[in-house]
């Protein structure tokens, strides 16, 4: 079984302040990490790459060379080979630009079964990167897996997970399968497994090398355009009623007759 | 000291292991019942922290000097006691191997320690015979194909639960001071191997620490290890590893001392503002972090000689053990005062740092030993 993990570095939202001042994030000096979700993608494909012998696991990335060290570390888990598409064509892309650019790639990987990814980016948080990819490669996509029951000869046996429950979806493979936390805990690396990540090569390959022309990629074939980025201003203190419940139900409806809220 | 992207990325996997494996529940109840628990040490093992330098034919990690620091470190800023477990396989237990093993012993000892299967204890101290480690009075004597050994180790870190222990002991009466000695392996489960009971420690609570007592030990001459008589440079060079080890847990111990100083400083309010306002409090901590700093320095530097065998590695470790050991003390020390009486009380986590680092200045050569090896290399 062929497996394609894509991963993307992030900003460790935990670790980033609000500038007071101006109420922007401060991303300066923000570590940067393997996003959470695309670890659970890995982790499972390193659990089926141990349960099914023979089962190879690629990472994919798309982002500047820095990111080559998210690449590592996903090596030291376990993954066996790991490419990286980084290009200045590829910068400014938007959603739909970047899972144009993850489709090719994993195309010069020549497809695969199963392509694993995280439910969304901590950064972004839309969630399309994944079932976009997905479309463009003519996979069926389920998104928020929780667990895998069963690998089949031709179809995954898989629990997508909802707000209240969770459905049980048989898909067709190839496919493509995005993960939720709850999927498993990711495994640490080993002191081992880092020293032989770094005995690895991991592949750059910019937009020629995945036959796009210039024009296909990044802000140029990004339909979205940010205007303007802005954090809300705070909410005010809220107003607590007193008196019995009846004066209080009253004096609420009267608040929000004022404000035509009814 | 700016580290390769390898090192960052061990110092990641550490840290991550430390905040999530090392909670205050667990270091808590290790405390308490004075038990680590075997599956934590499961986990470590096999994240590869029993073995960081050790070869890779051999089990361990095949990784280098710098990265067992940055392992002790990063561990010993949440749990010094952790780090005594990972120090020992390492170092005091896997160092003697290493320096002179033959390869059926480190094929039958030195992969399992490696690994954590097994437990290998380091027992040089005597009762009579500490800093002084030349006045050792334990003796082997040859008997045919085995030597017969007397005697009794003192202060031994992990005996109580060691599968095998390296002894050093005199085979040659008529050699004065440190020469004569060699070193062995004993199987703690020989007949006449007996540990004393675990000592009452001020602090590292969790590794049990006693006694080893040794009647009539008969051990086969396949365990005698390096040459007979040459026991003592053993020893000393696995100390020579054991003290970047012991400096590399002092910075990491010491940061997280620092770490609960700065945070305390910041919360806790006095005369309408917080202490960390006050110059008298700031300044401290300005002293603590440069100090810490100047330590992480030392102790890098110590491991990257000793990495390249450069001849200055070893009173490079010396000034690092020397130095770590000593500012770590300090640095514990004024975070508790920064604490006041909090400072004071168990629930409080400098409390335990401030217990746990008073023995770094003490074992594994005593500040006053590495001011004789750096003075004496100077001035040889």
């Amino acid at each position: 079984m062929k497996i394609i993990v894509c991963a993307k570095q992030v900003p460790d939202t935990n670790e980033v302040k609000i500038d007071p001042v101006k109420g922007t994030l401060i991303r300066e000096g923000v570590p940067s990490i393997l996003n959470p979700d695309d670890a659970n993608a890995l982790e499972e494909a390193l659990a089926l790459k141990e349960k099914y012998p023979g089962t190879t696991v690629s990472v994919i990335s798309m982002g500047p060379p820095q990111a080559n060290y998210m690449l590592r570390e996903c090596l030291a888990l376990g993954a066996d080979d790991a490419y990286l598409l980084s290009s200045r064509a590829f910068g400014g892309a938007d959603t739909c630009a970047t899972s144009t650019t993850i489709a090719a790639g994993i195309r010069k990987l020549g497809g695969c079964d199963i392509i694993l990814a995280g439910r969304q980016a901590i950064d972004g948080d839309t969630a399309q990167v994944g079932p976009q990819t997905a479309q463009r490669l003519g996979f069926p996509s389920v998104t928020y897996v929780q667990k895998i029951r069963e690998i089949k000869e031709k179809s995954v046996v898989v629990e997508r997970q909802l707000e209240d429950g969770y459905e049980v979806i048989e898909v067709q493979i190839p496919c493509l399968l995005t993960a939720v936390k709850e999927l498993n805990e990711p495994r640490y690396m080993s002191v081992k497994s880092i020293e032989d990540a770094y005995k690895k090569e991991i592949t750059v390959w910019g937009e020629s090398d995945v036959s796009l022309a210039p024009e296909d990629c990044g802000l140029k074939a990004s339909p979205t355009q940010v205007f303007r980025s802005f954090t809300p201003p705070p909410k005010g203190r809220g107003e607590m009623l007193s008196g019995t419940v009846p004066e209080m139900a009253s004096a609420l409806i009267a608040k929000l007759t004022e404000k035509h809220a009814l | 000291m700016i580290f390769s992207e390898k090192h960052e990325l061990i110092r990641k996997l550490t840290r991550d292991f430390a905040e999530k494996e090392l909670t205050r529940d667990i270091l808590d109840e290790i405390e308490e019942t004075g038990v680590y628990p075997p599956e934590l040490l499961a986990k470590m093992g096999k994240a590869g922290f029993f073995g960081v330098k050790t070869p890779l034919k051999y089990g361990g990690q095949g990784s280098d000097y710098l990265s067992y620091a940055i392992v002790l470190e990063e561990l010993g800023r949440v749990s010094a006691v952790t780090d005594i477990w990972v120090s020992a396989p390492n170092s005091l237990g896997g160092g003697p191997l290493m320096l002179a093993g033959t390869e059926e012993q480190l094929e039958k000892y030195l992969r399992p320690v490696a690994t954590g299967e097994k437990i290998m204890a380091f027992a040089l101290t005597e009762p009579g015979a500490g800093s002084d480690a030349g006045g050792t009075t334990t003796t082997a004597v040859k008997d045919g194909d085995y030597y017969v050994l007397n005697g009794r180790k003192t202060f031994i870190t992990t005996a109580p639960v060691a599968d095998w222990s390296i002894v050093y002991a005199k085979t040659d009466l008529a050699q004065k001071g440190s020469r004569g000695i060699s070193a062995f392996i004993v199987d703690m489960k020989l007949p006449g191997v007996s540990c004393g009971k675990a000592e009452h420690k001020m602090g590292i609570i969790g590794c049990p620490t006693s006694d080893i007592i040794l009647e009539d030990v008969r051990v086969h001459k396949s365990d005698l290890l390096g040459e007979e008589n040459r026991g003592f440079q053993n020893a000393m060079k696995t100390l020579d590893i054991g003290r970047i080890g012991v400096a590399a847990m002092s910075i990491g111990v010491a940061q997280g001392a620092l770490d609960e100083a700065i945070k305390y400083a910041k919360e806790r309010k006095q005369f309408g503002r917080r202490i960390a306002d006050f110059q008298a409090i700031s300044f401290m901590i300005a002293d603590m972090a440069t100090k810490l700093q100047a330590a992480k320095e030392l102790v890098y530097r110590a491991a990257q000689l000793k990495e390249v065998g450069d001849s200055e590695a070893g009173t490079a470790a010396s000034m690092a053990k020397y130095y770590a050991t000593e500012i770590c003390n300090e640095i514990a020390g004024k975070a508790v005062q920064i604490h006041g009486g909090y400072g004071y009380i168990k629930e409080y986590r400098v409390e335990r740092i401030y217990r746990d680092c008073r023995v770094f200045t003490i074992f594994e050569g005593t500040s006053q030993v590495q001011q004789m090896v750096i003075a004496g290399n100077l001035l040889k």
